[in-house]
C-alpha cells in the first residue's frame, strides 16, 4: 500500500488496466463455464451441448433426450451454482480482508462457517430422531435450512458481543470468532462422539465440500441470497479503501465506518451462510482468491471486489469440472482441487515478488 | 497430468464419435440401439449389493459398481468405478448409461439419486439390516428388482441352511468367548464396535459375547476401559487403517487383558466379516471357530 501514492480516499483513481483485468476475468469466467458445460462423464458432442443450451433461451429445448438432461437437470445448475459459490466466497474473503486489515483474515472469520457447520452437525446426527417429525413433511432437506441459520446467528451474537455502544470493535470480534471456533470445534467432537457410522461419514463428506448434490431447487435458494451480496459489495469499496488507513482516519475521511462494518459483516454472513448451506465447506477459495488479485492488480477494493467474485466463480467452477472428470464416473472432493489449483500458482505468485510483497 | 487428462477425454471421443457417425441424430438412434441390444445395464452401489448380483449370476449386466464392492475381487477389476457409496455423481452414474441402479440403504448423496431417478432410471433402495433376516431381505429385493425371483428364492434358501447349521454350530458353545471387535488402532487408541454396530451383530452370531456392549456405535475405548471389559479374544480387520499391521499386545492396556495371556487375535476380511451378504453364515462360522477353537473344531465345518 506504501507504494501508491494516496488520492482522496487513500488511492490514486483506478489506472487504465482496471477494465481491462476486469474484462479479462469475465472472459476467463464464460471460458470456465464452456468448459464446465462441454465436459463431463458423458460425452456429449458439442454442438449438441450449445442447441440444448440455445434450445432453453428459444423455448424450444427438448428435454426428454438423455443428454438433454444432463446438461439441463445435471450440469447447468452445477455451473450456477458453482458461480455463485465461488464468488461468494472469494469476495467474501476480500470483504473480510479489507474489514479486518489483515490479510490473514478468511470469511469464516465472523464465525459464519464454524456456526452453519456446529448447526449441520446437529441436523445430522439429531436430525433423523429429534427433527424428522418438524422437518419430514418439508419438500428439502433440513441440512441447508439449519447451516444456513446456524451461520447467521452465529455472527449476528458475535456482532452483539463485539458492539459497545454502538461501536463494532473489530478486534473483540476476531477474538470472539477465534473462541467460538473452539466451542464449536469441541461441540462437534461431542456430536461425532455421539453419532454412528452412517452420521459420521455424512458429517466428514459435508465437510469436504461438494457440488455433487446441485439441482435447481438449490439454485433457486442460492441465487436470491448471493446475487443481491454480490451487486451491494462494490459499493463498500471506497470506505474499505479508507479503512485501509485506520478507523479514525477513515471517519475523518468522511466514512460512515461503523455503518461499513455492519454492513459488510451482515453481506458475508448471508453469502457464506447460503454457500455451505448449499456445498459444505469449501475452504481455499475464500482466502487466497483475494490475495492472487492483490498480488497482481494492487489492493484497490474498487476492483480487488468485483475480480475477486469472478476469479473465485472461475476458479470454482473449473476445480468442479477437474472433480467431476478426472475419476469418471466417480467424483473428486472439491476442497482437494480448489488448493491442487490454486496453492501451487499463489505460491508461485508469493515468491516472485519476494520482496516486493503488496499485502 | 492432472490438467490433461479431463480436457483430453472428452474431447477424444467427441471426435471418435464423429467420425464413425455423422450427426447427433444418427448418433442417439445407434445409442438407443445399442441399449436394446445389450439388455439391461445395472450400476451396484453397496460391497454386499454387488456380491448378490453376483450370486445371482447377473453380474455379466453390471456395468457399474461402487469403490466398496471389494467381492468377487473382479467386480472392480472390470466393472467402472463410480466411487465411494456416499458419494456418488448423478453425471458419473447416467454417463454409464444404466437401466437400474441397486442402491444400498445410505448410499447417496440423496439429491444425486433424484437426479438419476429424474432421469428416467429407476433406482431401487436395498435395505441395510445387519441380520440373518436382513440379508435374505437384501437377497429378495434384489432378485425381485433383477426379475429372478426363482435364483432368489433359491439363494435365500441357500442362507437360511446356511444360518440354521451356524445355529446348530453354535449350540455346541457352551462357555460363549468374551471378544472384543477392534476397527482400528491408531497411536494406541483403540476403536472399538459396541451395540448396535455390524461387529456386535457379527459376534453374536458366533456365539460370542461382545466385550463392549456398554458402548453404542463405533467408540474409542480408553486404557481402563478396555482392562475392565477383560476381553478373551481381539478381533481386528486385515486392512484399513491400524489394521493387522500392528500387534495390539504391544499396548500396555491389551497386554494386560486375558486375550493377551493366550495371544487370541483374530484376523478377518472386513468385508467377509462385516459385509453381510452371502458369505455372512460363513464368515461367522468361521469367527466362532477361532473363537472357540477348544468348543468348535475346523473339523466341524459343512
Amino acid at each position: 500500500m506504501t507504494r501508491l501514492a494516496m488520492g482522496r480516499n487513500g488511492f490514486t483513481p483506478l489506472r487504465n488496466r482496471g477494465p481491462l483485468l476486469i474484462t479479462a476475468l469475465g472472459l476467463l469466467v464464460a471460458l470456465a463455464g464452456i468448459a464446465a458445460l462441454g465436459a463431463g462423464a458423458t460425452g456429449v458432442p458439442f454442438a449438441r451441448v450449445v442447441s440444448i443450451v440455445t434450445g432453453i433461451v428459444t423455448g424450444h429445448s427438448s428435454a426428454s433426450t438423455g443428454e438433454a438432461l444432463i446438461i439441463l437437470q445435471v450440469r447447468l445448475p452445477r455451473l450456477l451454482l458453482g458461480l455463485l459459490i465461488g464468488a461468494a466466497l472469494s469476495s467474501s474473503g476480500a470483504l473480510m480482508q479489507g474489514l479486518f486489515r489483515n490479510p490473514l483474515a478468511d470469511p469464516g472469520l465472523v464465525g459464519v462457517s464454524a456456526g452453519a457447520a456446529l448447526a449441520a452437525a446437529v441436523t445430522i446426527v439429531v436430525g433423523d430422531t429429534l427433527l424428522a417429525p418438524v422437518i419430514g413433511p418439508l419438500p428439502f432437506s433440513a441440512l441447508p435450512v439449519g447451516a444456513f441459520a446456524g451461520g447467521l446467528i452465529t455472527t449476528l451474537g458475535l456482532y452483539l458481543v463485539a458492539t459497545r455502544q454502538g461501536r463494532t470493535s473489530i478486534a473483540v470480534m476476531l477474538l470472539a470468532g477465534v473462541a467460538f471456533g473452539a466451542l464449536s470445534g469441541a461441540l462437534m467432537g461431542f456430536l461425532a462422539y455421539l453419532s454412528d457410522d452412517r452420521q459420521l461419514r455424512d458429517l466428514s463428506f459435508w465437510s469436504l465440500g461438494s457440488l455433487s448434490g446441485a439441482t435447481w431447487t438449490k439454485v433457486a435458494v442460492a441465487a436470491p441470497l448471493i446475487l443481491p451480496v454480490l451487486l451491494l459489495t462494490p459499493f463498500l469499496a471506497r470506505g474499505l479503501n479508507a479503512l485501509a488507513l485506520g478507523e479514525a482516519e477513515a471517519f475523518h475521511l468522511g466514512v460512515p465506518v461503523q455503518r461499513v462494518k455492519a454492513v459488510a459483516i451482515l453481506l458475508v454472513a448471508v453469502a457464506v451462510g447460503a454457500s455451505v448451506a448449499c456445498a459444505g465447506m469449501i475452504g481455499f477459495v475464500g482466502i487466497v482468491v483475494p490475495h492472487i488479485l492483490r498480488l497482481t492488480a494492487g489492493p484497490d477494493h474498487r476492483m480487488l471486489l468485483p475480480a475477486s467474485a469472478l476469479l473465485g466463480a472461475a476458479l470454482l467452477v473449473s476445480a468442479d469440472t477437474v472433480a467431476r472428470t478426472v475419476a469418471a464416473p466417480a467424483e473428486l472432493p472439491i476442497g482437494i482441487l480448489t488448493a491442487a489449483f490454486g496453492a501451487p500458482f499463489f505460491l508461485w505468485l508469493l515468491l516472485r515478488r519476494q520482496g516486493g510483497i503488496v499485502l | 497430468m492432472l490438467l490433461a487428462r479431463p480436457l483430453a477425454r472428452p474431447l477424444a471421443r467427441t471426435l471418435s464419435r464423429r467420425a464413425l457417425i455423422v450427426g447427433p441424430a444418427a448418433l442417439l438412434v445407434a445409442h438407443r440401439a445399442m441399449a436394446a441390444a445389450s439388455a439391461r445395464r445395472i450400476v451396484s452401489v453397496g460391497g454386499a449389493v454387488t456380491e448378490i448380483v453376483y450370486r445371482l449370476r447377473l453380474d455379466a449386466e453390471i456395468v457399474g459398481v461402487d469403490s466398496t464392492s471389494l467381492y468377487p475381487p473382479e467386480a472392480l477389476g472390470t466393472k467402472a468405478n463410480v466411487g465411494y457409496v456416499r458419494a456418488l455423481g448423478a453425471e458419473g452414474v447416467l454417463s454409464l448409461a444404466p437401466s437400474l441402479v441397486l442402491a444400498l440403504e445410505g448410499a447417496g448423496p440423496p439429491d444425486a439419486l433424484r437426479l438419476i431417478e429424474q432421469a428416467g432410471v429407476p433406482v431401487v433402495r436395498v435395505p441395510d439390516q445387519p441380520s440373518a433376516a436382513g440379508i435374505v431381505a437384501r437377497v429378495t429385493v434384489i432378485a425381485q428388482a433383477l426379475d429372478v425371483p426363482e435364483r432368489g428364492a433359491a439363494l435365500t434358501r441357500e442362507i437360511e441352511e446356511a444360518f440354521a447349521q451356524l445355529a446348530q454350530a453354535k449350540a455346541r458353545v457352551t462357555r460363549p468367548a468374551r471378544a472384543l471387535f477392534v476397527l482400528s488402532l491408531q497411536n494406541g487408541r483403540p476403536l472399538v464396535g459396541g451395540q448396535g454396530t455390524t461387529a456386535d451383530a457379527i459376534l453374536a452370531l458366533a456365539g460370542a459375547t461382545n466385550a463392549a456392549s456398554s458402548l453404542n456405535g463405533w467408540k474409542p475405548m480408553s486404557d481402563e476401559g478396555l482392562i475392565a471389559a477383560a476381553p478373551e479374544a481381539i478381533v481386528m480387520m486385515d486392512q484399513g487403517p491400524g489394521g493387522a499391521a500392528q500387534d495390539p499386545f504391544a499396548f500396555p492396556a491389551f497386554a494386560a487383558t486375558p486375550a493377551a495371556g493366550t495371544r487370541r487375535l483374530v484376523v478377518m476380511d472386513s468385508l467377509y466379516l462385516l459385509g453381510f451378504g452371502p458369505r455372512t453364515p460363513a464368515a461367522a462360522r468361521d469367527l466362532m471357530a477361532a473363537l472357540h477353537p477348544d468348543q468348535i473344531g475346523k473339523a466341524g465345518q459343512p
